[in-house]
């Protein structure tokens, strides 16, 4: 009785004691590379992966018949040389002989022509299976329209592996990189389905191994002493961190327990910037706001036109964002090759506006019958919440009252909410976001196309779909850019969206860590990094 | 004893269906479905995705056959991990969790109660002001302001804890503490009020009069009496600890279960919101038992089920 209390008290600090006493024990930090990946991956299987941070991881661990090298194009990866036919519509990859499995098993193609069709069968539910849609019957099969035998993929032999598309794809070999086209090791995927979520089973053919993962917390890396180019792979060992949080990331970097990434609190740029520990990288991304063209006031070209005009995206990337993005004037960014070797495609189309032109805006809202906004029908603009999000929405709201004498209200909904929302175009101006999926125009452009599941803008202008479905129809570099132009210049000329920033990442990085490369996707290769 | 166990674990059932219903459906209600993303999918192959998860079957069907899941242990598939259970996530992170909770219930015991049993003992004088001082800022000062104070000085001044992450016991302290601060001072609070009232009542000066030392009066007569109100409030203090450290685990990166529970709801991660939910409600109703048990063993006078004894 007497001492039941103490008992109790006693049995509390004994179990948390015992509990504590279980944590492992960690590593010092050596010379190794500490990143930190974001958020915990959903999945490294690269056939099921969509998001930006498993791709991060997947490139370290798999590898592609193409790899994007540091002027992001496609390089001999596992497959040494290739054939294209004439028409651009069959491709023959050999591949190397010496490419091994991080078990030691020799990378084949028909390693290649499992991964693909295992994701494109039906009843596998992989998300990104429309990214292989370009083999030939690759969207039927997903359909269960065709069979699996008659998808364009096929390994000769073992080192030969045949891909037959649909349509000539000038950019096939930059997909090839994409981690959806990378290989699984088929003996292993094939016998157990949950062989990437143990670094036990999960074989890779990339540079470096998993050899540890605590889900939420980090992955452990280790070299892969297998892979056919392991002689330039300098690190013996790295470590992913997986935190969501911008704020946590960064006390972990100034408290030296990460050496890079690339979640930065906005209000933190400055200063870090002052103090040498950011670097700002291009984003093949765009910021903007989506118009619902079947919706008044928007409905009309010349109000799109100016809500566009009317904002001052210099004011926005300078006193709000201030991570280094650039005003964007025209639908696709810049860091894509045009038809000319060396020349990019936002430079030759330029831009299509003047930023902040708020006499050309004022004009054209008289002319839609509004002078100085007057009789406008009430405009709400949605956006997901977010504080950046929201301090971006402010400053526009406050530039269209300024400069166009127009009270939009705000609406901030749940990240979920706000899709369904804007792909059922429920909304009449909408914050929207775009990252490209493969470096090329298009992963821009097709987005708008009539029937795209991604057109929330609710746009269709048959001339548009007809210089798209023409430039996916051929195989010459010029004539396909020349239709791109063209298609581009319509949609901006109709003010389908009102773009406000090309994207950039804002990245914590020491100055100790070398020879990584970054692609404009924003996916890193680490094989020759190091810290010195 | 064995009457009232019994009907506890009826009740709960019926707690439980309630829950798991009332959270099927809600969770339902709410536009967006675990696959609605910013790059919407090809009607293909969200039908093939649903598919796969039965999320084409009628609502009921889903409900009866996830009742019967349940009943089997299985809270079945993540929606949003690929190859990872429910059961998988709960059995991994709920132990941090709990290591997280119960050593911060640990420290706000250890600290709490001497705070509190001091300050009555020495009341109106400055052991007492000191002690209600410190208390007060433990109520009023949320954790995550703490947290980022303790990450400020701690780890990022004095580099004497990791900023953030989970392993070794280093990693454990600045979070406990956070999460320790207000149970800590509630705790002391709770305790030399009702220390301060057990002292004036009649057994106590009986105590006193028999001659015996006033070491043995406060803490074998006085302290036990006073620290029920603290054993009651363990309980809900446990259950509120265990479940609701979310913020402090986002602050420190630390993978428990609390974090998964939030993260579930945005990524509309159906299986993870029932099961979570499902767990945390049994953990609470678990608890509140518990607390009836050591209370009426405690204080004899108590007995379950109503009524009292002489």
């Amino acid at each position: 009785m007497r001492n039941k209390i103490m008992i109790l008290t006693l049995i509390l600090a004994l179990a948390a004691a015992a509990v504590a006493g279980c944590a492992t024990a960690t590593k010092p930090g050596g010379k190794y590379l500490r990143y930190s990946a974001g958020t915990e991956p959903e999945t490294i299987d690269p056939r099921k992966s969509t998001g930006s941070p498993e791709a991060i991881i997947e490139a370290q661990i798999f590898e592609g018949l193409t790899v994007l090298n540091a002027k992001d194009a496609p390089a001999a990866a596992v497959a040494e040389k290739w054939d294209v036919s004439p028409d651009g519509l069959t491709y023959t990859f050999i591949l190397r002989t010496n490419a091994k499995w991080s078990n030691g098993d020799p990378v084949t193609a028909h390693d290649f022509e499992y991964a693909w069709k295992s994701t494109l069968a039906p009843s596998f539910g992989a998300k990104y299976a429309y990214q292989l849609y370009y083999l030939r019957n690759g969207e039927k099969y997903n359909k269960g329209q065709a069979e699996a035998v008659s998808v364009g993929v096929k390994a000769l032999d073992d080192r030969t592996l045949r891909v037959t598309l649909e349509k000539p794809t000038p950019y096939f070999l930059t997909l090839t990189a994409f981690h959806t086209y990378y290989p699984v090791h088929s003996k292993t995927a094939a016998a157990n389905d949950k062989w990437a979520s143990d670094p036990k089973t999960l074989i890779g053919n990339g540079p470096f191994k998993v050899t540890g993962w605590v889900h939420n917390s980090k992955i452990e890396f280790a070299k892969n002493e297998h892979y056919w180019d392991a002689a330039k792979v300098k690190m013996a060992k790295m470590e992913f961190v997986l935190t969501d949080s911008a704020t946590t990331e960064l006390n972990m970097f100034e408290n030296n327990q990460i050496d890079l990434g690339g979640n930065v609190p906005a209000s933190d740029i400055p200063r870090l910037l002052k103090e040498g520990k950011l670097r700002f990288e291009p984003l093949l991304a765009t910021y903007f706001f989506s118009f619902n063209v079947t919706k008044p006031p928007f409905d009309n070209v010349k109000v799109r036109k100016a809500f566009a005009l009317a904002i001052d995206r210099g004011a926005i990337v300078q006193n709000v964002t201030r991570g280094g993005q650039k005003p964007a004037l025209a639908w696709v960014p810049p860091g894509l090759a045009d038809a000319a070797p060396g020349t990019d495609f936002r430079k030759a189309g330029g831009d299509f506006f003047a930023d902040n032109d708020v006499a050309a805006a004022k004009r054209l809202l008289a002319e839609a019958g509004y002078p100085d906004g007057k009789g406008l029908p009430p405009v709400t603009l949605i956006y997901n919440t977010s504080e950046g999000h929201k301090a971006i929405a402010e400053s526009v709201q406050e530039m269209w009252r300024k400069n166009l004498g127009v009270n939009v209200q705000l609406a901030n909904q749940e990240w979920k909410v706000f899709i369904n929302a804007r792909a059922k175009g429920d909304y009449q101006v909408a914050r929207h976001g775009w990252t490209g999926d493969y470096l090329d125009p298009m992963t821009f452009l097709d987005m708008f196309v009539s029937d795209s599941g991604t057109n929330d803008s609710q746009y269709k202008n048959p001339a548009f779909d007809d210089l798209i479905k023409r430039a996916k129809e051929t195989n010459d570099q010029g004539l396909r850019m020349r239709l791109m132009h063209e298609a581009e210049k319509i949609f901006m000329d109709e003010a389908v969206i009102a773009p406000v920033y090309y994207y950039t990442n804002a990245v914590l990085v020491k100055p100790n860590v070398k020879g990584y490369v970054r692609s404009i996707t924003g996916l890193y290769f680490f094989k020759e990094a190091y810290v010195e | 004893m064995l009457q009232y166990t019994v009907s506890r674990f009826v009740s709960m059932l019926l707690v439980l269906f309630i829950i798991t219903t009332a959270t099927f459906l809600l969770m339902h209600a709410i536009p967006g479905g675990p696959f609605t993303a910013e790059k919407n999918l090809p009607e293909a192959v969200l039908k093939n995705l649903n598919e796969r998860y039965h999320l084409n079957d009628p609502l009921f069907k889903q409900y009866t056959d996830y009742l019967a899941n349940v009943a089997r242990g299985d809270l079945g598939p993540s929606f949003k991990y690929e190859a990872r259970t429910v059961n998988d996530i709960i059995a991994e992170s709920f132990p941090v969790s709990a290591e997280l909770g119960l050593t911060a219930v640990a420290i706000a015991l250890a600290c709490g109660i001497p705070m509190g049993a001091m300050a009555a003992l020495r009341q109106n004088r400055w052991p007492d002001y000191l002690c209600m001082f410190a208390a007060t800022i433990g109520i009023s000062v949320p954790g995550f302001i703490l947290a980022t104070l303790f990450i400020y000085v701690f780890a990022l001044k004095l580099e004497l804890f990791p900023a953030a992450m989970w392993g070794g016991p280093e990693y454990v302290v600045l979070p406990a503490l956070a999460l320790a601060a207000f149970p800590m001072a509630f705790i002391a609070r709770l305790t030399r009020s009702s220390m301060l009232e057990v002292l004036g009542l009649d057994f106590i000066r009986t105590a006193r009069a028999k001659g015996l030392t006033s070491f043995v009066v406060v803490w074998r007569h006085a302290l036990k009496n006073a620290l029920i109100p603290v054993v009651t409030y363990l309980g809900p203090l446990i259950a509120a600890i265990l479940t609701g450290s979310f913020v402090i685990e986002s602050i420190f990166a630390i993978p428990g279960l609390g974090r998964h529970f939030v993260t579930s709801i945005y990524n509309r991660d159906y299986t993870v919101i029932l099961g979570i939910t499902i767990f945390y409600s049994t953990l609470l109703v678990i608890l509140n038992f518990l607390v009836d048990i050591a209370y009426a063993w405690l204080d004899p006078r108590i007995k379950l089920g109503g009524g009292k004894g002489e």
